[in-house]
C-alpha cells in the first residue's frame, strides 16, 4: 500500500517538476501513437468504407480477416516488423529498426485493422435506403461516400479511440522494434517495463499513472467532440 | 452540422501537422553510419551502469548508441546475424564458441563482479552452511525448495546451468524449478514474491536490494565469478556492421577513463562497487 502512495506522490512530483526525461518520454508516446493512429485512420477508413460498400467474391473472407486483425497480438506484429526491418531483412535498407519510426510503423499495423473493422461495421449499419436516397437526389458516388462517412462519424470517433487506446498502451511491439533506447525510442510503456525490472516501482507506478492520465485526456477530448451533438 | 465536421477535420489536420512536425527531429538523429547497435545483457542496463557510460561515449565520439538490453544469449544471436555491431556480454563459454565460429573480432575483458545465490532469510534448504555453491544447489534440490531460473539463455542462466551440471542434477521439469523467462531484475522480483532461491549477478541484486527482502546466502566461491567481455562483431561476415564504431566502443570500454568510472560506479549509492574493472587482465587470473 505504501508503495502505491509513494508511486502516486512520485507521479505528481514528476509531472509538476516537469521532469525533462519523463516529459520527453510522454511526448514521444503521444506523437508516436498519435501519428500511428492518423496513419491507421487514413488507411482504415478508406478500406473499411470500400469493403462496406462493395460486393465481390471472397468478401466474406476479407471481412473475417479484418475482424481477426482487430485482435492482432502486438508481440506478433512486433516480431514480424522487426524481422522485416533487420539490416539483413527485406526492408533493411530503410535502416529504421530501433527508431521511433519503426514503432509508428508497428503501431499503425496494429491499429489499422481496428479502425477498418469499426468503419466497416458502422458504414454497413447505415440504412440501405439512405444510400439510395442520396444517389436518387443526384449525388455523385464520391459525394455519397462522403455523406455516408459523415453520417457514421459517431462510431468512427469510437474507432479513433479504440485505435489510439490500443496502441498507446501497447508494449510488446514497441520494445521489440523500438529497443527502448533512452531519450530516443523510450515510450511510457517500455519505460514502465524497464523501471519495474530495475525495481524502481515508484517510478514505474508514476509512469503508469501518467500513461493513464494521457489516455484519459485524449479520450475525454474525443468524447467531447463525439457527444457535442444532442441526440436527435 | 457541416461546420461541426469541418471543425473536427480542421483539428485533425492541425494535429497531423503538429505530430509529424514533432516526429521529424526525432527521426533525424545524425547520419546512419553514426548509429551503433550495442547488444548487451540486462544486468548492465538494470544496474544503471550503461546510463552512466553511454552518454560519456556519445559525447566523446559523436556516435549514437542504440542499446538493446537482452540476455547474453540473445545478444550473441543478434551478433551472429549481423544485427548488432558490438556486444557487451557475460557468458564465457558461449563467447568462446562465438569467437571460434568467427562471428566476433578481438574479444576483450572489461570487468567482473560475481554471482550470488539469493534466497529468503528463512533459508528453507539451509544452504547458508553449505561448503560450496555446488553443495548449496544439491541441498536446494534435495529439499525441493523453489528455485527461480532465468530460463532465457542469458549469461546468468548459462552459469546456473553449469552449476547444476557440476552438481549432477537435472532440474528441468522438476516441480521446485521454475523458469521465469525474464530479465535479472524481474526474476529477482519473482523470487522475492515467491520466497524462492535464485542465482543473480551482484550488480543487479545491489541495485534492487531495497525492495526485495532477500538475502545473499552463498557468495565468494570461485565458480561464481562473472566476467564481462566486449566483442566487436566481425564485419567480414556482415558488411553492414559498423566496424569502426564497434572498434571505437570496445577501445572506449577498456580505456583508463572508462575503467575508472566502472570502478567508482555505484559506490556512493549502494555502499560498494557493483563492477570491478579488469582491462588488460587475463580471465584465468581473476578471482585468485
Amino acid at each position: 500500500m505504501n508503495l502505491i502512495i509513494e508511486g502516486i506522490q512520485k507521479a505528481f512530483f514528476l509531472i509538476f517538476t516537469l521532469d525533462a526525461e519523463v516529459l520527453g518520454i510522454t511526448l514521444l508516446s503521444l506523437q508516436v501513437s498519435g501519428t500511428a493512429t492518423l496513419i491507421s485512420l487514413f488507411i482504415g477508413i478508406s478500406v473499411g468504407t470500400a469493403v462496406a460498400l462493395s460486393r465481390f467474391p471472397g468478401r466474406q473472407l476479407v471481412v473475417s480477416l479484418i475482424n481477426t486483425g482487430m485482435g492482432l497480438p502486438p508481440v506478433v506484429v512486433g516480431l514480424f516488423v522487426a524481422i522485416f526491418l533487420w539490416r539483413n531483412g527485406p526492408l533493411g535498407f530503410l535502416e529504421i529498426l530501433y527508431t521511433p519510426t519503426a514503432i509508428i510503423l508497428a503501431q499503425a499495423v496494429i491499429a489499422t485493422p481496428i479502425v477498418t473493422g469499426i468503419t466497416l461495421a458502422s458504414i454497413q449499419n447505415l440504412p440501405v435506403n439512405l444510400r439510395l436516397q442520396i444517389l436518387a437526389l443526384g449525388a455523385t458516388r464520391v459525394q455519397m461516400v462522403w455523406l455516408l462517412v459523415k453520417e457514421a462519424r459517431l462510431p468512427l470517433l469510437a474507432a479513433v479511440m479504440a485505435g489510439f487506446g490500443g496502441i498507446i498502451s501497447e508494449v510488446g511491439a514497441s520494445i521489440m522494434v523500438g529497443g527502448n533506447i533512452r531519450g530516443y525510442s523510450r515510450v511510457l510503456t517500455t519505460a514502465t517495463v524497464m523501471e519495474t525490472g530495475r525495481g524502481n516501482f515508484d517510478v514505474a507506478i508514476a509512469l503508469s499513472i501518467i500513461l493513464m492520465l494521457l489516455a484519459f485526456f485524449v479520450n475525454a477530448i474525443l468524447t467531447q467532440i463525439q457527444q457535442r451533438e444532442r441526440p436527435r | 452540422m457541416k461546420r461541426e465536421l469541418k471543425k473536427v477535420l480542421g483539428a485533425a489536420l492541425v494535429a497531423a501537422v503538429f505530430l509529424i512536425g514533432m516526429a521529424l527531429p526525432a527521426s533525424a538523429a545524425g547520419p546512419a553510419q553514426k548509429n551503433l547497435i550495442l547488444a548487451t545483457t540486462t544486468s548492465t542496463q538494470d544496474s544503471g551502469l550503461l546510463d552512466v557510460l553511454i552518454p560519456v561515449f556519445e559525447k566523446k565520439t559523436g556516435y549514437f548508441v542504440k542499446t538493446i538490453a537482452v540476455g547474453s544469449g540473445q545478444a550473441m544471436a543478434m551478433g551472429q546475424k549481423g544485427e548488432a555491431d558490438v556486444l557487451l556480454v557475460h557468458s564465457p563459454d558461449a563467447e568462446k564458441k562465438f569467437m571460434t565460429e568467427g562471428y566476433g573480432v578481438n574479444r576483450l575483458i572489461v570487468m567482473h563482479n560475481d554471482f550470488i545465490v539469493i534466497g529468503a532469510p528463512a533459508d528453507p534448504a539451509a544452504i547458508k552452511g553449505a561448503k560450496s555453491t555446488v553443495e548449496a544447489f544439491k541441498k536446494i534440490a534435495a529439499a525441493g525448495s523453489l528455485f527461480l531460473s532465468r530460463g532465457d539463455n542469458s549469461g546468468t542462466h548459462a552459469k546456473e546451468k553449469g552449476i547444476w551440471k557440476a552438481a549432477g542434477i537435472n532440474p528441468e521439469r522438476q516441480k521446485w524449478y521454475q523458469q521465469t523467462g525474464l530479465g535479472m531484475g524481474q526474476t529477482l522480483n519473482v523470487a522475492a514474491e515467491k520466497k524462492g532461491y535464485t542465482l543473480a549477478d551482484r550488480g543487479t541484486y545491489l541495485a534492487l536490494k531495497k525492495n526485495l527482502g532477500l538475502e545473499i546466502l552463498k557468495q565468494g566461491d570461485p565458480i561464481l565469478l562473472n566476467v564481462y567481455h566486449v566483442i566487436p562483431v566481425n564485419p567480414a561476415k556482415w558488411p553492414k556492421v559498423n566496424a569502426d564504431g564497434a572498434k571505437t566502443f570496445s577501445d572506449f570500454m577498456v580505456s583508463a577513463e572508462t575503467q575508472g568510472i566502472i570502478k567508482t560506479f555505484g559506490v556512493e549509492k549502494y555502499g560498494g562497487a557493483l563492477f570491478f574493472p579488469d582491462a588488460g587482465k587475463k580471465e584465468d587470473d581473476l578471482g585468485k
